[in-house]
């Protein structure tokens, strides 16, 4: 069976209760919360596409956004893989509302909005990347399925990949189907080898055991049970910040990626 | 960074659109140059356009076991995935490297968002959807791989791709990593995308939708007409099949300019063709056919026609397939990847249909008219939505 290392060089981290990776790090130190931010603040996007831009969008580059200059990397080197389980929930659900009632109606902005590379489409703009993009999913496996393709590129190609899993809270009648409860997004900045920016060294094995295992969470369960995207990725969080060395990922219906953490700062 | 590959086997494809099931009727449309184009009977309100229907969609019921699935979307994946044996060619590559060893790469832009729509247009008096429609599966972008990894029993690494046009373009790209890094033996590749409202309207609404037949590269253009397809191909590696054409290399690139108008100059088009000679060991002059995106969008026509000017030699020839088949969106990577296939297969350059005037953009490369040409190596393009661009070069098997 396969072992591939990957280096960690940058975590990004938002919900509406962990505005970054820190935040994260300094609850776990048990320092209190500050406020929840109303919605993240993705400078990276110039000050007109923020405007414009939809809440998948924002999510997205904020938590790439803080990633990137973490690893203190060029986004613009940087290949990157975007993965979301369900996409835009608020704008599918605004779509198909205007579809039913006046298809006539459709907003172009809207619709153009509502791809799923929409966040990969407006990260490569705002950073002049013209490396390769890709926007995936898997539903319940979304985050192992963009960490797979992503370690599969950082590793084939020995390039540096930037990894985004986010998803925004549902809405309307999708949002019953979708029972996602609140926004969550999170980016990894990985490389194939150690450099002076390494946070972590990642070994990933594939293995049959598909469901997911991990240590107990120190986390309120309501943070896991936000959407499935963060109760995919919050194991592999807290890893990152120091709180076990193991986490058996799905990936797939029955394919999971073993994940065994070995700091390295 | 473009790292060079081994090529693969395609050891079996196949594809479904308005042409028909399979690819004898693919193949007899193209040497016949029809088009199967017709005028908009889909849409769930009046939108005068024109559409690539996929005849029978309609009649197909899922196997009783698969009837979670049920959605036009999954239908038309059923539909395609039992011509020309490619079940059955599956099958045997299951049972060959075991379930586990084959990875299942699809794209698709929408999935089964029809289902969704439906689901709106039937809400109850509560405002929830229909009883029959409350199955969260088919209101992900991953049912459709969901579902055709049951169908096909594979228990492989199963993705998603969806970056709009170039999603089952990029699929060969994501396939050939995991084989090489021994993750797989095989993969499963491919895409389906449905009529929908959505599109339908959504483009529309961009006017990006042309009232009559589209004309890729005509002066006169006035914009796509959409399709819906399906379409899968299989890879191996070469010892397995040493007769099957194969994949030579990708590119994959990104625009950085603008979401839903291509880069004036082309530069991402360019970063992916050069990605995918590279991947390849080609040189441009090499390349015998190119399936152009060609959509007969006002701009992708224009920068697209630039690029082959700049690029290759006379010798080259190209041509856009899209008014045979609409632009079939998130399927469309696969279908002209089988396009260039049977090019190569065939030794059949496809005239550029529906160009009555040619635009002053397109140089002595393209071929307005059917020819009877030696293809050893064809290469296929796909751009999307985004800025996101893929190009796959296809290549015979070595004499």
């Amino acid at each position: 069976m396969s072992h591939w290392p990957v280096y960690v060089e940058g975590v990004g981290l938002w919900s509406p209760q962990l505005a970054d990776f820190a935040a994260l790090r300094a609850w776990l130190a048990g320092a209190p919360l500050p406020p929840p931010a109303a919605r993240p603040a993705a400078n990276v996007l110039p000050a007109n596409e923020r405007r414009r831009a939809p809440e998948s969008v924002l999510l997205a580059t904020e938590v790439a956004g803080q990633a990137v200059a973490m690893s203190g990397r060029q986004a613009s080197d940087l290949a990157c893989v975007f993965s979301s389980a369900y996409g835009d929930q608020a704008i599918t659900d605004y779509m198909c509302e205007t579809l039913a009632r006046d298809p006539s109606a459709l907003s172009p902005t809207r619709f153009h909005n509502s791809v799923h590379n929409a966040p990969a489409g407006y990260w490569t703009i705002a950073t002049d990347c013209h490396a390769p993009s890709a926007a995936v999913c898997g539903y319940r496996a979304s985050l192992g399925a963009g960490l797979l393709e992503a370690a599969m590129q950082t590793i084939a190609d020995q390039r540096p990949v930037l990894l985004v899993c986010s998803d925004i809270a549902g809405t309307g009648p999708l949002g019953t189907m979708t029972e996602s409860r609140q926004a969550f997004g999170c980016a990894l900045v990985l490389v194939p080898q150690a450099s002076p920016h390494s946070l972590a060294r990642l070994e990933l094995t594939p293995t049959r055991q598909s469901a997911a295992t991990a240590a107990p969470s120190p986390l309120p369960a309501t943070w896991h049970e936000a959407n499935v995207t963060a109760a995919a990725a919050l194991p592999l969080l807290l890893l990152l910040a120091g709180h076990g060395a193991h986490y058996t990922l799905a990936t797939a219906g029955s394919v999971g990626l073993d994940i065994h953490l070995e700091e390295v700062a | 960074m473009s790292v060079p590959i081994h090529p693969l086997a395609v050891s079996a494809y196949t594809v479904t659109s308005a042409l028909g099931h399979g690819l004898h009727d693919h193949l007899h449309a193209l040497d016949t140059a029809r088009s199967d184009l017709r005028a908009n009977d889909f849409s769930s309100a009046p939108l005068a356009c024109w559409i690539g229907r996929v005849a029978g969609v309609e009649n197909i019921t899922l196997p009783s076991a698969f009837a979670a699935w049920e959605c036009r979307n999954n239908r038309l994946a059923w539909l395609g995935l039992n011509q020309d044996g490619f079940a059955d060619r599956v099958r045997a590559a299951r049972e060959r490297y075991g379930a586990e060893r084959v990875a299942l790469v699809l794209g698709t832009s929408t999935a089964s968002i029809g289902a969704t729509e439906e689901a709106y247009r039937r809400l109850d008096a509560d405002g929830r959807m229909p009883a029959d429609l409350r199955r969260p599966a088919i209101h992900v972008p991953h049912s459709l791989v969901a579902f055709v990894a049951e169908a096909l029993g594979l228990e492989g690494p199963a993705l998603t791709m969806s970056t709009a046009c170039s999603s089952s373009a990029k699929v060969f790209a994501s396939a050939e990593r995991m084989i090489r890094l021994g993750l797989v033996d095989a993969a499963v590749v491919g895409g389906v995308d449905t009529l929908c409202d959505s599109v339908l309207f959504g483009f529309n609404a961009l006017e990006l939708v042309s009232p009559e037949p589209c004309q890729p590269f005509d002066r006169a253009r006035r914009g796509i007409s959409i399709g819906e397809a399906a379409g899968f191909a299989l890879l191996e590696r070469t010892d397995a099949h040493p007769d099957a054409p194969r994949l030579l290399g990708y590119g994959e690139s990104s625009d950085a300019h603008h979401m839903s108008t291509p880069h004036p100059e082309g530069l991402g088009a360019e970063f992916a063709l050069r990605d995918a000679l590279a991947r390849a060991g080609l040189e441009a002059a090499q390349v015998d056919y190119i399936n152009l995106h060609g959509t007969a969008s006002q701009k992708n026509d224009e920068v697209e026609a630039a690029l082959v000017s700049r690029a290759f030699p006379a010798t080259t020839r190209a041509s856009s397939t899209k008014a045979f088949t609409g632009h079939t969106l998130g399927a469309a990577g696969i279908l002209e990847a089988a396009f260039a296939l049977l090019a190569m297969e065939h030794g059949l350059v496809p005239g550029n249909l529906g160009c009555n005037d040619p635009d002053p953009a397109c140089g002595p490369q393209f071929a307005w008219r059917n020819e009877q040409k030696r293809i050893d190596i064809a290469l296929s393009n796909s751009f999307g939505f985004g800025g996101n661009n893929a190009c796959l070069a296809f290549g015979k098997a070595a004499a």
